[in-house]
């Protein structure tokens, strides 16, 4: 199936999950990081310029600082974000949902250069879409991820539908499934909801509002 | 159990584990830990987790837990090392260990640059015609006003104020070339082999034609006190990349990406002593071997004192932690 969910296994004996973000968002987030570091960069040029010489050797110290430690030094400040990623809700994290080790960060980001070979990022773009984690080359090789910085969605109460028993058990996948649809619900319109619950074949038993009997399902499990 | 029940049930500790996750995050100490009786709580929030997932509450209860249980699994389970003391440690014996442990890689890294340097060097003296082969007349003509001995100071020429430029150029250049010396690695070695040997024949040529030049006190004086730092800093550097790709040609009993994961752990540690002593050779270079007044005795005596002072390092440094 596909899916960007990761599921990471605990010594607890959980599993936790982790939203994984594709290569798009990414490429937000890098562009904005350029530019902060463009600005700085300028901004940085236009005190040092005076300094002559010394100026020179100090711009040419934070350059090669912006261009291979910005990164690493956010990863492991920011709780696994720079700038560009925090403002696209994303951060860095292990394979095994643990906060990105130094080691891992500063493997990631010196592999940059190869995932830009032979040009504009190809060889990451490709290595992200054909792994199953949207992994540069730099993150299979680190061990790391790039997922959602998830916030609490307060998707709020379920619709205010009496209960009714399902016509017979449902297994825990298929509950699952019920009340999914039923958090969902207010982002459909009534038309669309029904086609989508019709598909539950003989659970709504072609009722004439299948989406209410979705519900009203929903509600007796939510109880 | 429904989920109303369960939610009033454990709501108020849900609650009370956001408020220390954020206190903790704020102190981060272990005492803090240990007083706010963590572990515990950590271990209640995953049950938590477990039971709504298999009991099938409602997405949005199972995603609010997920989140409070990952949030205190990083807690939990991230790393909570003292950066300084293992940095000292790395150096004061950690490092030369690592250097001891892959000797292979390096010893194949170091033939890689030092084999056509040297040969270069040697074929140069009697066979000045051919280093047309290797370096354009622009850069002959470069490297010939630098280092010639009707300059009085040596070297890329210099001033006071500019010893800090060349020190930013250096490191900007020099600590670059390692880094991609290493990442390209990653294509099963081939990159770092390339930049290796590329570097070992383009040194080799300057400095073989510059010694045939006979030009050797401003030459030889000026690279003497650097050249330790700087050549096995690229050396390192080559065989970190080269172990990457190792890792890929030859997996052993691991599945491709498992033996890089685990390769590139012991490789960033070498890259990590690499990029310092790369870091080093640029400040001797920019304020030391940049000063012409120094006698040319002292350079070279400065010169292979670091190159012993290294070989003891990588020799005997850190042999107690060996055996752990």
């Amino acid at each position: 199936m596909l899916d960007t969910l990761r599921h990471v296994p605990t010594p607890e004996g959980i599993e936790l999950s982790l939203r994984l973000a594709g290569p798009v968002p990414r490429a937000y987030a890098f562009v904005v990081d350029l530019a902060i570091r463009f600005g700085i960069l300028l901004a940085l040029v236009q005190v040092l310029a005076f300094a002559g010489r010394t100026g020179f050797g100090l711009i040419a110290i934070v350059y090669f600082l912006l261009e291979w430690f910005y990164p690493v030094i956010f990863e492991l400040a920011w709780s696994g974000a720079t700038p560009g990623k925090r403002a696209f809700n994303l951060m860095v994290v292990n394979d095994n949902g643990t906060p990105v080790t130094i080691g891992a960060s500063v493997t990631r980001n010196l592999l940059r250069a190869v995932d830009f070979l032979p040009a504009f990022w190809a060889f990451g773009l490709i290595s992200m879409l054909f792994s199953r984690d949207f992994k540069r080359l730099g993150d299979l090789a680190a061990g790391t991820v790039v997922v959602y910085r998830d916030k609490v969605r307060n998707r709020g109460a379920l619709p205010d539908v009496p209960p009714r028993a399902p016509a017979y058990p449902l297994s825990l996948a298929e509950r699952r499934a019920v009340l999914n649809f039923a958090e969902r619900h207010a982002l459909l319109t009534e038309e669309r909801a029904d086609e989508v619950a019709a598909h539950a074949g003989p659970l709504v038993d072609k009722s004439p509002a299948p989406a209410r009997v979705i519900l009203g399902i929903a509600n007796f499990h939510n109880r | 159990m429904s989920q109303k029940t369960f939610e009033k049930g454990h709501g108020s500790a849900w609650q009370d584990f956001d408020q220390r996750l954020k206190q903790l995050r704020r102190k981060g100490e272990e005492r803090e830990e240990a007083a706010l009786d963590w572990p515990r709580r950590y271990r209640q929030m995953t049950h938590d987790l477990a039971l709504s997932q298999s009991r099938a509450y409602s997405p949005e209860l199972v995603d609010r837990l997920n989140l409070l249980a990952l949030r205190g699994h990083q807690r939990f389970y991230g790393s909570r090392g003292n950066l300084l003391a293992s940095v000292v440690e790395f150096i004061g014996g950690g490092f030369p260990a690592l250097v001891r442990r892959e000797s292979l890689v390096i010893w194949i890294a170091a033939a890689l640059l030092f084999i056509p340097m040297i040969g270069l060097i040697a074929l140069l003296q009697h066979f000045p015609e051919f280093v047309h082969y290797l370096l354009s007349p622009d850069q002959l003509r470069e490297f010939e006003a630098m280092y010639s001995p009707a300059n009085r100071a040596l070297g890329p020429r210099h001033t006071a104020d500019s010893q800090t430029m060349m020190f930013g150029y250096y490191i900007w250049n020099n600590v670059r070339i390692d880094f991609q010396c290493f990442a390209t690695g990653l294509f099963f070695g081939l990159g770092s082999i390339f930049f290796l040997l590329f570097n070992g024949i383009q040194l080799g040529a300057v400095s073989g034609y510059l010694t045939q030049q006979g030009y050797i006190q401003t030459f030889w004086g000026f690279v003497a006190g650097h050249s330790s730092w700087e050549l096995l800093g690229a050396t390192i550097s080559g065989a970190a990349g080269l172990k990457l790709g190792w890792a890929l040609i030859a997996p052993g009993q691991l599945t491709r990406l498992a033996a890089l994961k685990e390769s590139a752990k012991v490789s960033v540690r070498l890259l990590y002593g690499a990029a310092g002593m790369t870091t080093c050779a640029a400040f001797v270079e920019a304020y030391w071997s940049s000063i012409g007044a120094t006698p040319f005795a002292l350079k070279v005596g400065l010169g292979l004192t670091f190159w012993a002072l290294f070989l003891c390092y990588f020799m005997f440094a850190g042999r107690g932690r060996d055996a752990h």
